[in-house]
């Protein structure tokens, strides 16, 4: 019988993806462009609301640039390039999940430093893109108001990585029976004091507080990274 | 399911460990894994095994040590463990907890090496 020993390692498994994600971040904070990473199960209109967010942003003069993971078509690219914003499509082939090294491959020659916001709509999945830092400055989940209240208490690790809660299809709240109070309760239950916006992407309710939140975000990412280096 | 990713990493970064200390083979991995990692065990175990097949840990065991979630209570200004991670509440003042101290791990602790 052979002998064994035990080796400390104390390695991150996701080291590599962690590592990609702080060489993006470095690049998006040199080039001034600040990425939000967007988040939520299928069927939430991640899709309607980035293309609505896009479509706002170019008609403000805003310079802005989306990348768009999906399992295996291009139709969402094709959908959010119609906001006038250039739209790129990630095609996962089957992965749950965007990782580090997909973006920095994507980028391809986007001039960076020509925009000021990139926004990364995630493969739908409330699970797997949790553990993936992408080198955002920004991660927001949405859930509609389809999905029930509860959904941040069945997912509460994507919930509390994020930054911003949005609920989505607030058009529908009433027809769905939709209890607010019980969703913000379940949204800070599992991420206290989580800012929480409601809007319609259809009917543009509540797109206004979304343009202030990322306005204001990042202004205040341009202090801080102004200040750091300092 | 991304358990494969994690499962291939975990085959990188033991590969790597395991020949720096001149292992002959690995006889078992022992994984933290954080209460908030996102990481289903029992996913994690069934593609360890597809994922070591055919590399320098096939056979090996994975041992998943779970680590609470741990969090600062801003009240009784001390660390406490949550029972669950849908409540961040203190369990003694109920007050809301956001700063998480222990939890998010999922890491290679240790191998067990052969000589
Ligand atoms: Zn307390």
């Amino acid at each position: 019988m052979s002998q064994t020993r035990i080796v400390e390692v104390r390695a991150g498994i996701l080291k590599k993806n962690d590592e990609l994600a702080r060489a993006l971040r470095a690049r998006f904070e040199e080039a001034g462009v600040y990425v939000v990473n967007l988040v939520s199960s299928p069927g939430t209109g991640k899709t309607q609301f980035l293309e609505r967010t896009l479509t706002e942003l170019v008609a403000r003069g805003v310079r802005t640039a989306a990348l768009v993971g999906d399992l295996e078509t291009d139709h969402d690219a094709r959908r959010l390039a119609r906001s006038g914003a250039p739209a790129r499509q990630i095609n996962t082939h089957g992965r749950c999940h965007l990782e580090a090294e997909m973006i920095g491959d994507f980028l391809g020659e986007w001039e960076l430093s020509a925009l000021d916001f990139l926004f990364i709509e995630n493969v739908g999945n409330l699970v797997c893109p949790a553990s993936y830092d992408l080198g955002e400055a920004l991660r927001v989940a949405l859930l509609s108001v389809t999905e029930g209240e509860d959904k941040p208490l069945k997912y509460p690790t994507m919930f509390n990585s994020a930054d911003v809660a949005v609920i989505t299809k607030m058009d529908l709240a009433e027809a769905c029976d939709f209890d607010r109070a019980a969703a913000h309760a379940a949204i800070h239950d599992v991420r206290p004091g989580m800012t929480i916006l409601e809007v319609s992407s259809k009917r543009g309710s509540g797109m206004d507080d979304w343009m202030t939140l990322l306005h204001d975000r990042r202004a205040a990412w341009h202090r801080r990274a102004r200040d750091g280096s300092a | 399911m991304h358990e494969l990713s994690l499962a291939q990493g975990i085959v990188e970064q033991a590969t790597a460990a395991a020949r720096e200390a001149n292992a002959e083979r690995v006889v078992a991995v022992q994984l933290k894994v954080g209460r908030l990692a996102g990481v289903e065990p029992g996913a994690l175990r069934f593609c360890y095994d597809a994922a070591t097949q055919g590399t320098f840990l096939e056979g090996s065991r994975l041992e998943i040590v779970d680590v609470p979630l741990v969090v600062w209570c801003a009240h009784c200004l001390t660390t406490v463990e949550l029972p669950g991670v849908q409540s961040f509440r203190c369990p003694t003042c109920a007050t809301p907890c956001g700063e998480i101290r222990q939890g998010r791990e999922l890491e290679i602790a240790s191998l067990e090496i052969a000589p």
